[in-house]
C-alpha cells in the first residue's frame, strides 16, 4: 500500500493537483473518490476531466443520472487518442446489485477511466489497483488530499504526485 | 376525433395519457414513486426502474379506460425517449415499442425538455413560439432558444448541481427529508430571506450558465460551520433552519430569475415558458410574476400538475405527427442531454 498526503491551500491548487493527477493517468485507471457533501468531488473531477480535453461546460455533477460520459483525449505519451471518461456517483444506489445493473464492471475493466465519487459504497466491486483519493476539508477553501492504493502503476502515480509536490 | 396515448418514465414517475388531436387532455394517470424514494433522500434510479416495471400497464391501462377508449381508438403512441435516467426511459420505451409492434400503431419519440415547454402550450391554449423555454428540475436548469415546438438550441445550464438537486441537498443538511423542494419552501415561509447572505453566483456574468455547487457549500459552511473551526449553534433550532432554508431559497430564485431576465434580453423574444419540478416552487412562481410585470413580457409557468413530469406534456407528440416525424421500431434511449 502506497500512501501521500497533499495540502492545498485553496481551489487553484486544488485544481492544480487534480490536473497533475490527470498528467500521469493510464489506461484503465480507476479512481474512487471520497469526502463529505461539499467536500469538493465533483470539483475535483471537473479539474481532473478538463485536463484530459473534456470541455468544462460538460462536466457537471453525476447524482441525478448516475453516469456521465465524456470523451477527451490521452496526454501526449499515450499517443493523444481519444478517451472516454466515465463519471460515477453512487451516492443513491442501494446495494452492488444495482452498480451492477449499471453496466459499471464493463466499463471498471476497459482502456477508458473511471472516476466515482461516493466511490467507497462500492468498494467490492473496484479493481485491486484502484487509486482511493479521500478528500477533507480543513478550512473553507483547504483541502486534504490523501491518495492510497496498491499495484505498480498506481504506486508510480503516487510517487510521481509526490515528486511534482 | 384521433387520439395519442403518451407515456412518460424519464425519472421517477410512471406516466400515460390519452390527448385528443385538439390537444385536449382525456386523461392523464402519474404514478409517482416519492414515498419510495424518501428515506434514501433522491431518486434512486434502480428502485425507480422496478417500480416502473411494476407499474407502466397498470398506468397505461388506467389512462386508456379514464379516457373512455381502447387501445385501438390511438393513432399513434408517444414516449419519451431523451434525457432521463437510462433503466427508467428504456421501461417506457420498451412497453410503447411493444404494444406498437403489437398494434401496427406508430412510435413517436418525445424530448422530455421539449414537452416540459410545450406543457406551457398546452396550458395557455395559444401558440407560445417562438419563446424562451426554461426548465428547472431536479435533473435539469436549463435555458433554450424556442422558435418553434420541435426546435430548441441550449442557451445556457447549470455547469454542477441542478436546481431541484441543490433544494434536495440542502434539505438534508438541515435535516428536511425528501424531496427538498416543497419542505424548503414550507420552513421558508417562517424564515428570513436575509439572514444569511448566500452568494449569487454568475448573477452579473454575461454568460447563461448556472452554478448551484457553490451555493450548496456556502449553506453547509452557514449552518454546520466551516471545516476546522466550531461547529456553528443552533443546529437543529427551528427558526434557525427557517432562516438558512428562506435565505437559501432567496439566492436560488433571485439566480433563476436574473437569467432567466438576461435570456430575454439575449434572444429579443418577449415570451417566457417555465417548466419542470422547480417551477411549482411558490417564491419562484411570484418572483417571475414581477418580472414580467417590469419587463413587460409574457411569462407563462407550467400549471401545477404539469410542472412536475407527467405524460400529458407528451401532447407534443402531435406536433411530430404532424410533422410526420416517426421513431422507427429500433429507436434507442439517449439518457444524457448533448450539449449543443
Amino acid at each position: 500500500m502506497t500512501k501521500l498526503e497533499i495540502l492545498t491551500q485553496n481551489l487553484q491548487e486544488t485544481d492544480d493537483l487534480a490536473r497533475r493527477v490527470a498528467t500521469s493517468s493510464f489506461p484503465g485507471l480507476v479512481i474512487c473518490l471520497t469526502g463529505n457533501l461539499g467536500a469538493g468531488k465533483t470539483r475535483f473531477s471537473k479539474a481532473y476531466c478538463t485536463a484530459l480535453g473534456v470541455s468544462k461546460e460538460e462536466v457537471n455533477s453525476p447524482t441525478f443520472v448516475l453516469i456521465q460520459e465524456y470523451l477527451g483525449r490521452w496526454p501526449e505519451k499515450h499517443g493523444s487518442r481519444p478517451l472516454t471518461i466515465y463519471h460515477f456517483d453512487t451516492y443513491r444506489l442501494k446495494d452492488l446489485d444495482e452498480f451492477c445493473e449499471l453496466g459499471a464492471e464493463e466499463m471498471l475493466s476497459g482502456n477508458g477511466i473511471c472516476l466515482l465519487e461516493w466511490g467507497e459504497r462500492v468498494a467490492e466491486m473496484l479493481p485491486a489497483d484502484t487509486l482511493y483519493i479521500t478528500i477533507e476539508a480543513t478550512s473553507e477553501t483547504s483541502r486534504r488530499f490523501t491518495f492510497r492504493g496498491d499495484g505498480e502503476q498506481i504506486s508510480n502515480l503516487i510517487e510521481q504526485l509526490s515528486i511534482a509536490q | 376525433m384521433q387520439h395519442l396515448l403518451a407515456i412518460e418514465t424519464s425519472c421517477d414517475e410512471t406516466a400515460a395519457a390519452v390527448i385528443d388531436r385538439d390537444r385536449r387532455v382525456l386523461s392523464s394517470v402519474v404514478s409517482t414513486q416519492t414515498a419510495l424514494h424518501e428515506h434514501y433522500g433522491g431518486v434512486v434510479p434502480e428502485i425507480a426502474s422496478r417500480a416502473h416495471l411494476e407499474r407502466i400497464l397498470p398506468v397505461i391501462d388506467e389512462a386508456i379506460k379514464q379516457a373512455g377508449l381502447t387501445l385501438q381508438d390511438m393513432s399513434a403512441i408517444a414516449v419519451a425517449t431523451h434525457p432521463g435516467l437510462s433503466g427508467s426511459l428504456l421501461i417506457g420505451l420498451t412497453a410503447a415499442k411493444t404494444l406498437c409492434l403489437a398494434t401496427g400503431l406508430p412510435l413517436i419519440a418525445v424530448d422530455h425538455i421539449l414537452a416540459h415547454i410545450y406543457a406551457c402550450q398546452m396550458a395557455s391554449g395559444r401558440d407560445v413560439y417562438p419563446c424562451v423555454g426554461f426548465v428547472v428540475s431536479g435533473g435539469h436548469t436549463h435555458l433554450f432558444d424556442c422558435p418553434s415546438p420541435l426546435e430548441h438550441k441550449l442557451l445556457g445550464c447549470t455547469i454542477d448541481d441542478a436546481a431541484g438537486e441543490a433544494f434536495d441537498k440542502v434539505a438534508q443538511i438541515l435535516g428536511l427529508g425528501y424531496p427538498g423542494g416543497p419542505l424548503i419552501q414550507k420552513v421558508a415561509t417562517q424564515g428570513n430571506t436575509k439572514a444569511c447572505a448566500f452568494p449569487r453566483i454568475f448573477i452579473r456574468d454575461e454568460r447563461l450558465d448556472f452554478s448551484f455547487s457553490g451555493l450548496k457549500t456556502a449553506v453547509l459552511y452557514e449552518y454546520q460551520g466551516i471545516p476546522g473551526q466550531p461547529p456553528k449553534a443552533g443546529q437543529g433550532d427551528p427558526q434557525r433552519i427557517a432562516d438558512v432554508a428562506a435565505s437559501f431559497q432567496a439566492a436560488v430564485v433571485d439566480i433563476l430569475v436574473a437569467k432567466a431576465d438576461a435570456a430575454l434580453k439575449k434572444t429579443g423574444y418577449r415570451r417566457l415558458c417555465v417548466g419542470g419540478g422547480v417551477a411549482a416552487n411558490g417564491p419562484f412562481r411570484e418572483a417571475l410574476t414581477q418580472l414580467a410585470a417590469r419587463r413587460k413580457v409574457d411569462v407563462i409557468v407550467a400549471p401545477m400538475e404539469y410542472c412536475t413530469d407527467n405524460a400529458a406534456m407528451g401532447a407534443i407528440g402531435w406536433e411530430l405527427f404532424e410533422a410526420e416525424r416517426f421513431a422507427s421500431l429500433d429507436t434507442d434511449i439517449t439518457p444524457g442531454l448533448v450539449r449543443r
